[in-house]
């Protein structure tokens, strides 16, 4: 399977998705990223029981995190798929990929642009 | 342990938007267990707060610091070097902690980051349920270890008001009633005599109603 993916997307892998804490989301955006989500295996598949629900949560509250500081919640998504689906993993980063580009810029990218 | 819940940070940005140099100051005790102002709590409050005033357009400085304790001398003259860089702190301590660092850090605004809320027990990951008012004049001996203070809404003494029905309280049908809970661990324990036994009148001058209070013990001090 020879699947592109849009190269906008940098992959950071971890363990489990329960290991993605909320910090490491705001950080990210801090650093200036434009959105960021998790992909976790599917709900009740995973290796670690509850990896991909603590996963779910984090990214709830960085969504609301996120819009109290006018940053955008719908920056931060979660995804679950099979480790073996490929192709979905690719279609769920062309959807992301396209609704960060609907969304432009993160606005603190753009203000610490402004700020430099 | 000292049960606080985080603040909304819409009430912290009002009340620190009009400086330029802050310190956010966690506390690694209790406030940490009940995860609403440890180091991890620091972190998410600052990283939202320097988001904020990043996208407001306002040059703002927010530093991190976690200490031991803030309701210890020792550990809060940690920061004495460093807290003139600040122009104001927000404080992840319970109520205590703030007050503390009010006290050592006269001329420096201090603001709570958490509502200091009962001291309680982690009952579960996120639910933390009160166990004791610190009344000065601990009664669980006689209670079956279960105290009628803190966990009954009326503070009765010697057996449940009438609005007891089917183990609950009558202020809430989801709130255990605790004179039921005494009854069942006193029965538990073979000890239903006990509840024959009629409490006198309670000091309450231990209490709050004594104004504030202290502890002196002269055997420990140097
Ligand atoms: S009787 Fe007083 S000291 Fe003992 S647990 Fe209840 S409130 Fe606390
Ligand atoms: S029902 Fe029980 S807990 Fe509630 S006020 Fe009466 S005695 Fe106290």
């Amino acid at each position: 399977m020879r699947l592109s993916y849009p190269s906008s997307i940098k992959i950071i892998r971890v363990p489990c998705t329960g290991k993605v804490d909320i910090l490491h989301i705001l950080r990210a955006f801090e650093k200036g990223a434009d959105g960021v989500y998790a992909v976790g295996c599917m709900e009740g598949d995973c290796h670690f029981n509850s990896g991909n629900f603590r996963a779910r949560k984090r990214m709830e509250q960085a969504r609301k995190l996120l819009n109290t500081v006018g940053v955008g919640g719908e920056r931060v998504q979660m995804f679950n798929l099979s480790s073996a689906d490929g192709p979905r993993f690719a279609e769920y980063a062309r959807e992301m990929d396209q609704r960060i580009r609907d969304l432009g810029p993160s606005p603190i990218k753009m203000a610490m642009k402004k700020a430099a | 342990m000292i049960v606080a819940d985080k603040k909304p940070i819409e009430e912290i940005i009002q009340q620190v938007e009009a400086y330029r140099n802050v310190l956010i100051l966690g506390c690694n005790e209790c406030v940490t267990v009940c995860e609403a102002g440890g180091k991890k709590e620091v972190g998410i409050l600052a990283s939202a707060l320097r988001m904020y005033f990043i996208n407001n357009g306002k040059d703002m400085r927010i530093d991190e610091i976690t200490l031991e304790r803030q309701c210890d001398h020792e550990y809060l003259e940690e920061i004495r070097d460093r807290i003139d860089k600040y122009d104001a702190v927000i404080s992840l301590a319970c109520g205590v902690g703030v007050q503390f660092m009010a006290e050592k850090y006269l001329s420096k605004p201090i603001y709570p980051g958490v509502n200091t809320c009962f001291l309680g027990v982690t009952d579960k990951r996120g639910l933390w349920t009160e166990r004791c008012q610190a009344c000065g004049q601990c009664i669980l001996a006689n209670t079956a270890g279960i105290c009628p203070i803190s966990r009954c809404a009326k503070r009765i003494l010697n057996g449940p008001c009438g609005g007891s029905s089917k183990g609950k309280c009558e202020i809430n049908k989801d709130l255990d009633c605790a004179w039921q809970l005494i009854v069942d661990r006193l029965k538990a324990l073979g000890r239903m005599d006990d509840y024959e036994k009629l409490f006198s009148i309670k000091d309450w001058s231990t209490d709050r109603a004594g104004g504030p209070r202290k502890v002196v013990r002269e055997d420990v001090q140097i």
